[in-house]
């Protein structure tokens, strides 16, 4: 890997995010409406927002980021710009890094407006700092990147791309914790959701919503869902092929 | 066994795509600072070639080189520039912008950006976006995007493909310009009539290499009156039609 052609396609990732407006306003607008949504649906239940808000606040982003990406790849795989990288002195994980730094720094501007949305304008109460929330937004927004590269690698067409959202992140939502704690889950269920990395996310999210010092548990989590991230983004240059048939 | 003299050396190479054999065991050896033409109809294995000379290609037998080191091996990732058949450059991105990315990719300097658009004719287009430029243009920004870096081998597939005549001729003399200052040229193209305009010619089909010669040799030797006539007299002598 080297650091200057990772930040060289950053730079040029943003770019292209920066000259699709509408994309840009979606990112920033969509997680505030529902954030906002959320806290009219239970407005004269503000504890049960102030539960499970902040984990929406980790939730939202990496759905939208594991769209985003999955598409922004495949259009690289489909417009053959990837094919031509291929033959440049690019690395497989300066392509697949620059995307993830790109997309984290998304992660920063997105988490700050939706944080701040939902404390300020929707009255979230957390027990923790309200920065440990943005914190672990932004991990999970990143997490959603490198999942969503890793899925793309499996994708060979737009309709495939847009189906793996469901098939990767559904199944992990039904799991993490926000329907059914995850210790009441079904043996086999409650393991699965052991592995997954939202859940991590949720229980982070869920530690800086009740603990006013909650370092100590949402550190762990933080630790595991880099984890997730190194590892996808590992296994995503892996399945990226210089040689194709 | 290794020739220095050669940009490129394909020996007994075998490519097999979609469990068919796209390229038949082809040997071949494309000489330094010229414009080689790499003629015939589509479906012939032009692409797949030019893939396995840029090191993109999975070969199924023999092996390719480029300046004497295996096909796309780190250190001929510099060397060599690959413009694809199709444009491949980012619509939502300017043609300066995109040209300057593939610039740095390769560590070319800053000024070679505006050169490289200058070299293709683009230079008032140089700040739209590259989603709103015509046909013609978008497949010269994915030339600029190749000459930026300065490449010793320049790969080119189809790359007159659509363009009018005036930009055409204005190519085939960029490329001469080129190989005059010691680039090696491998230009593919299914028009015959682009035969005349290469230094050197090999003609392709079926996966095989029917011919490597000259402009002039190619019509000497078969005694026809154009390029495509002489193809299609080489088609019939070899399958005993003649």
């Amino acid at each position: 890997m080297n650091p200057r052609l990772t930040l060289i396609t950053a730079g040029r990732v943003l770019r292209q995010i920066r000259s699709d407006h509408r994309t840009v306003a979606l990112m920033l607008v969509v997680p505030c409406v529902l954030i906002g949504l959320l806290a009219w649906v239970f407005g004269d239940k503000p504890m049960v927002f102030d539960h499970i808000g902040p984990a929406l606040l980790g939730v939202f982003p990496f759905v939208v980021m594991f769209i985003v990406t999955s598409i922004a790849t495949l259009r690289e795989r489909t417009g053959g710009t990837i094919e031509r990288l291929m033959a440049t002195p690019l690395g497989k994980a300066d392509f697949m890094v620059g995307y993830a730094v790109a997309f984290g720094i998304m992660a920063i501007v997105q988490a700050l407006v939706a944080t701040a949305f939902a404390v300020w304008v929707c009255g979230l109460d957390v027990a923790g700092p309200v920065w440990v929330l943005v914190v672990v937004a932004v991990l999970d927004a990143v997490l959603g990147t490198a999942l969503g590269l890793l899925a793309s690698a499996f994708a060979h067409t737009e309709f495939q791309a847009v189906q793996f959202m469901p098939a990767f992140v559904l199944p992990q939502f039904l799991v993490c914790g926000l329907l059914q704690p995850r210790d009441q889950l079904p043996t086999f269920l409650s393991h699965l959701s052991d592995l997954l990395p939202l859940s991590y996310a949720v229980d982070a999210m869920g530690s800086v919503a009740t603990k006013a010092s909650p370092m100590g548990e949402v550190g762990p989590d933080l630790l595991i869902i880099g984890g997730w991230i190194a590892a996808s983004l590992l296994l995503g240059s892996l399945t990226l092929r210089r040689q194709t048939e | 066994m290794v020739n220095k003299e050669l940009a490129i050396e394909a020996t007994d190479l075998r490519v097999i795509r979609g469990g068919k054999v796209v390229l038949h065991d082809l040997t071949v050896g494309i000489p330094t600072a010229s414009v080689v033409g790499l003629l015939g109809p589509s479906g012939g294995g032009k692409s797949t070639f030019i893939r396995s000379v840029v090191g993109v290609q999975r070969i199924a037998g023999g092996q390719v080189t480029v300046f004497g080191e295996p096909a796309g091996s780190p250190a001929l990732r510099h060397r060599v520039g690959y413009v694809t058949q199709t444009p491949s450059v980012y619509a939502d991105l300017t043609v300066r912008e995109n040209v300057a990315y593939f610039g740095a990719v390769c560590g070319a300097p800053e000024h070679a950006t505006a050169e490289a658009i200058a070299s293709v004719d683009l230079t008032p287009q140089t700040d739209q976006r590259v989603g709103t430029l015509s046909g013609g243009q978008l497949s010269r920004v994915s030339l600029a995007a190749a000459l930026v870096a300065s490449p010793d081998l320049l790969v080119l597939d189809e790359p007159t493909v659509g363009l009018d005549p005036v930009l055409r001729r204005d190519l085939w003399d960029l490329f001469h310009r080129l190989a005059a200052g010691g680039t090696s040229l491998l230009v593919s193209s299914h028009v015959m009539d682009e035969a005349t305009r290469c230094t050197r010619l090999l003609l392709i089909r079926e996966g095989r290499i029917i011919a490597d010669t000259t402009p002039a040799d190619l019509l000497t030797t078969t005694g026809a009156p154009d390029a495509e006539a002489a193809f299609l007299s080489l088609i019939d002598s070899q399958e005993g039609r003649a």
